[in-house]
């Protein structure tokens, strides 16, 4: 029986009201009295010398307040990275400065060099014009490998190279895994590139700064995901501003997706510049820009061997991968190859011997970092490529060949051999309801259908594993991240009953106001309605670490639980002194307090209303109030699982690939909204989409960004996605948080990438193609065809 | 942007003197011209809003003809011609999004000339008339390359007269990312002949496709033009098409044309 409040009720999203009717508040919605408006410079070149920036003329314009450089920030920090990767030697990485405005250099196309301030915006940009910047052109480095070479042009001029870290996991295992590779039956190599994608939130980023000289206080509105996180390092390393005086605000925020995790130097600048100039300070980010500065995504090269014995199963996997930085370390940047992706090698299955290498570099492009998914799309993808491609060569059917080597349900907690150690799963059962939901049985007369409209249909599948729900401190601390990664939240009952949840967390788009709400209605029997769930500001919530890796309600949820747990310890306390009764007798559901044995009893609303008039009160026992905060660390990853598959229409004479059946067999553990649940993989499967047919990022031989508007930048439109038929009935709840929740925000965008490209070689099987590497373009896809005929 | 004045012209007349002073842009459904402004590609000092001049929005037919006012929409076009002259609504309906449709014109589109813009292959392929506010205009003379045609400065496209075709059928292969043409291809069969214009292909813009045109006049069927190939020389190259992509979907497009309407 579907319920229709509480945990498992798909309750409606209580925030689309004012999201649909255009009642949001956003930060660009933030408009303070007297407020500036900041216009960046960015540098249009990909590598270059700043010889001289004169500033004189743009100075005098009208309105000019002032006109920033480099100059302006001598003696304040650099924009820091978060997380530290050691690497194969046990060396620290190579970590450049990373200055809030260009210093000496200019480093991509987008790199900002100068920033004019004005009264209007209009008079900051036509300011900005006269800006005369001599800026000596350097050749520029984009690829990779190139950027490896001996003699290649520096990136950094005082590093060593271009390299930023080559690391080896696990480096023991190497030895053995080559040995492996080497002796057995059958390898199977791929070689891939996962490629470089642009978030493209629906609003771009803003930046407000504020200071009151008399408070020596500084407030930043931004479009964060995690604004906690900015304060801190922003405040600690950039600007050496304490915590106390510096409130960090993210309002409504319309999509992250990974690209508002991150500490942006406008943000710093706005700061900085609220201050320099004794007035607020905005900035919002144009499209156009957004796709020079926002941090991209993905952007991997790797090569992938696959070892088998004679029945298919794996005995060894190594992996080879050319991972980007771009120009600058972004905040969680060195993370995403290594931590986030190496981990997860063993995907579902047993494979005994486990070796990732991966080089990061340093190039002339946008610093590239955390994508809906992060690190977990760039391992599954390899992974469940190499595999079909071995189910090929092998002649075995792609998933008999997954079935051999599925981790089995009694095999749970499983050690695999990179380093994690899955809480629970069952495989089996996901990949047996993929293949009932996406009628595998009918595909062949599917197929026949389409061949006589004259189209290839292909049918492809993919299994996934994630760790999400990031993470224990303590492990994520030896792993090199310079933060925390619990979670808070504070229960504040109000004297009437009504509830503020203050949580750590951060909503931009997943309808946390909702399934949060849910959660502590269903622990206190009282109406979602009387549950507000604050968000969002550092002055109003405990220090949290935000949302991303889809941990808010396996990390957040579970911080609320806790603080939910100790509110009812609290309140049945006072309402044992209330009904004169045994604490131990007291009984509580659904919102009523009852001695057991007794009819006696009293509301909810009675308890929250004693607990601030306390009257009749056990004062010597108890403080009056009720109001409780937790943080949450976890024990350990979570890790959602799940069978996807994806039908295709390809059209012979265009090469044009047709998604037209998506099928998504999550098992998430428990759900606390199904509706929201199947919304989050319905955009994860759209973004996949967009990453397998459409979506790609280009940068020429010069480092010019060739895909810097919509007009060359392919999103996915409404039509280029099917109806998705996604179930989560398989449920092996996490066994380790409260809610036995294991997140789902990403998945959609981890699972799909290779059941689409898999669904498309499956489509061209006569054709005896290997791999085309993604996007799956029409001109791509046209060209693998004709080679494949003229035999090259 | 760069600021700019704005002035609304009640007539052509007016627009036409509005522009003839200094330095002054017309503005059309500023589906084209706005994005320019706003990446501040253009600073035009005067935009003439050609918006509010009502006898730039008509859609007539008779004669054999469909006549269309340069300030007529995207959108209008497709519900006004879809009786008249059905391949042209179908193509007019698959401009852009809504949005642009009933913002855009037909005379923004023909003045600007986007070389994978739809309208121009339609007033090629059909041997259109484009009417200005001093002349009339062959289609065959009037697209003179890549955003260039033949209308002097300050010159107003004020209507087109198409004549209408026995059948006629627009296939389109988008651009994944802009779903402007990567190639599109209009076919247009008269009682004296058939036109075959292409867009989206050629460093040149739009053009006829001479073989093909003469290969269906012959013998108006689907293996007519199975095995004619178009050169890749001068064909658009960029991220989303080689040269010989757009010179093989040239073919294609041709192909399933002529099969809509066989
Ligand atoms: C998202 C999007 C998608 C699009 N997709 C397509 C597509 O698939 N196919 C396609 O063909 N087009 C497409 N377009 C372009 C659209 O059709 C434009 O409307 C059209 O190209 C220009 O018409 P306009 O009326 O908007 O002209 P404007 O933008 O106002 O003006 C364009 C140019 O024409 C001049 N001009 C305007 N009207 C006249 C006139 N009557 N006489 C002389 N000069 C004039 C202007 O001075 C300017 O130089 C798209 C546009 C957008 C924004």
């Amino acid at each position: 029986m579907p319920k229709d409040s509480g945990i498992g009720a798909s309750s409606k999203r209580r925030e689309d009201l004012r999201f649909l009717t255009g009642n949001g508040k956003y930060t660009d919605d933030v408009n303070v009295a007297g407020q500036s408006h900041a216009v960046f410079v960015r540098s249009d070149l990909a590598h270059g010398r700043i010889e001289s920036i004169d500033v004189t003329e743009a100075e005098a314009a009208p309105g000019v307040l002032k006109v920033f450089t480099a100059k302006d920030f001598e003696g304040v920090g650099g924009v820091p990275c978060g997380w530290c990767v050691t690497d194969k030697h046990g060396e620290p990485m190579q970590e450049p400065k990373h200055p809030v405005l260009a210093e000496g250099k200019v480093r991509h196309v987008g790199d900002p060099y100068a920033v004019v301030v004005a009264e209007t915006l209009d008079q900051a940009r036509n300011a900005a014009e006269l800006i005369d910047a001599d800026i000596t052109e350097l050749p520029a480095v984009v690829n990779m490998k190139d950027a490896l070479k001996d003699g290649a042009t520096k990136v950094h001029d005082d590093l060593t190279s271009n390299l930023c870290y080559d690391w080896g996991f696990v480096e023991e295992n190497k030895g053995a895994v080559d040995e492996a590779i080497r002796n057995a039956h059958h390898v199977t190599t791929l070689e891939l590139v996962n490629n470089r994608l642009i978030a493209n939130p629906m609003e771009p980023r803003v930046a407000v700064g504020e200071y009151d000289p008399w408070k020596d206080e500084h407030t930043l509105w931004t479009t964060s995901q995690n604004p906690h996180v900015i304060r801190l390092l922003m405040g600690a390393f950039v600007l050496g501003i304490p915590e106390h005086k510096l409130r960090v605000i993210a309002p409504d925020v319309g999509g992250g997706f990974g690209t508002k995790i991150f500490h942006y130097a406008e943000e710093a600048f706005c700061t900085f510049a609220a201050k320099a100039l004794k007035r607020p300070v905005k900035w919002t980010c144009t499209r156009s820009e957004a796709f020079m500065s926002d941090a991209h995504g993905r952007d991997h090269v790797s090569k992938i061997e696959l070892a088998m014995d004679e029945s298919g199963k794996f005995l060894a996997l190594r992996t080879d991968t050319y991972a980007n930085m771009g120009a600058y370390l972004s905040t969680f940047a060195p993370s995403v190859p290594t931590w986030l992706h190496g981990t997860l090698m063993a995907g579902n299955y047993i494979t005994p011997l486990i070796y990732v290498n991966v080089k990061a570099v340093f190039t002339n492009t946008v610093p590239v970092d955390a994508y809906r998914g992060a690190g977990r799309p760039e391992a599954t993808y390899q992974l469940e490529r190499v595999v079909d491609k071995a189910a090929r060569e092998m002649g075995i059917d792609p998933v008999e060949l997954r079935r051999r080597n599925f981790i089995n349900k009694d095999q749970f907690p499983y050690d695999t051999p990179v380093a994690v150690t899955y809480d629970t799963g069952d495989y089996h059962a996901t990949m047996d309801k993929l293949l009932e939901i996406s009628d595998r049985d009918g595909f062949a007369a599917r197929k026949a259908e389409s061949a006589a409209r004259g189209k290839l249909r292909g049918y492809g599948v993919a299994h996934y594993i994630e760790a999400c729900g990031i993470a224990p401190s303590n492990l994520v601390g030896q792993l090199g991240a310079r933060a925390g990664l619990y979670e808070s939240a504070t229960v504040r009952v109000n004297a009437t009953g009504s509830i503020s949840v203050m949580t750590g967390s951060h909503s931009h788009g997943q309808g946390h106001e909702t399934s949060f709400a849910q959660v502590v209605a269903d622990m206190l029997g009282i109406p979602e309605e009387q549950i507000d769930i604050i968000h969002g500001d550092t002055a109003r919530t405990p220090m949290g670490m935000g949302t991303y890796g889809s941990r808010s309600i396996a990390v957040g949820g579970s911080a609320m639980v806790r603080a939910t747990e100790k509110i009812i310890a609290k309140a049945k306390k006072i309402a044992s002194h209330l009904m004169e009764a045994s604490e131990s007798d007291v009984e509580f559901a659904n919102g009523q307090f009852t001695v057991a044995g007794t009819d006696k009893s009293v509301a909810w609303g009675d308890v929250c209303l004693a607990a601030y008039v306390p009257h009749n009160y056990p004062l010597e026992d108890i403080e009056p109030g009720l109001e409780e905060t937790s943080f949450y660390d976890p024990a350990n990853f979570t890790y959602p699982s799940g069978g996807y598959c994806c039908e295709v229409e390809v059209d012979p004479d265009t090469g044009k690939v047709d998604v037209v059946a998506f099928s998504a067999a999550d098992d998430f553990g428990n759900v606390i909204n199904p509706m929201i649940v199947e919304g989050q993989v319905h955009g994860g499967v759209a973004q996949g989409i967009g990453q397998a047919v459409l979506e790609n990022c280009v940068y020429d031989e010069n480092g010019q960004l060739l895909t810097g508007s919509y007009m060359d930048y392919a999103m996915p439109r409404a039509y280029d996605v099917p109806m998705f038929t996604v179930d989560h009935s398989c449920q092996t709840p996490c066994t380790h948080n409260p809610l036995g929740v294991k997140g789902c925000g990403e998945a959609g965008a981890i699972g799909s990438p290779p059941a689409i490209v898999n669904a498309v070689l499956d489509a061209l099987n006569d054709f005896g193609i290997d791999h085309i590497d993604m996007p799956l373009s029409p001109q791509r896809v046209w060209a693998a065809m004709q080679d494949a005929k003229s035999g090259a | 942007m760069y600021a700019f004045d704005f002035v609304k012209a009640a007539s052509v007349e007016e627009a036409v003197s509005a522009l003839a002073s200094g330095e002054a842009q017309a503005l059309g459904g500023g589906q084209t011209l706005i994005p320019t402004l706003k990446a501040r590609l253009a600073d035009p000092g005067t935009l003439i809003s050609l918006a509010h001049i009502d006898s730039l929005k008509f859609v007539r037919a008779g004669d054999g003809m469909v006549e269309i006012g340069g300030g007529t929409t995207h959108a209008t076009v497709a519900a006004e011609t879809a009786q008249t002259y059905p391949g042209l609504a179908d193509l007019a309906g698959r401009i852009g999004d809504p949005s642009v449709r009933n913002r855009g014109t037909i005379g923004g589109s023909l003045a600007n000339n986007d070389p994978s813009a739809c309208y121009p292959a339609a007033a090629l392929g059909s041997g259109a008339t484009i009417v200005t506010n001093s002349r009339e205009i062959a289609a065959d003379d009037f697209f003179e390359g890549m955003f260039a045609t033949s209308l002097e400065e300050g010159e107003i496209v004020t209507a087109v007269k198409f004549p209408i075709p026995e059948k006629s059928h627009y296939e389109k292969m988008a651009q994944p990312a802009s779903r402007f043409p990567l190639v599109a291809v209009f076919v247009a069969k008269f009682a004296d002949g058939v036109r075959v214009a292409v867009t989206g292909a050629s460093n040149d813009g739009v053009f006829r496709w001479a073989e093909a045109e003469k290969a269906l006049s012959a013998d108006f069927s689907v293996a007519a033009v199975q095995e004619l190939k178009h050169s890749d020389d001068d064909m658009i190259a960029d991220l989303h098409g080689t040269a010989a992509y757009r010179a093989h979907l040239i073919g294609v497009m041709t192909r399933r044309a002529v099969a809509q309407m066989v």
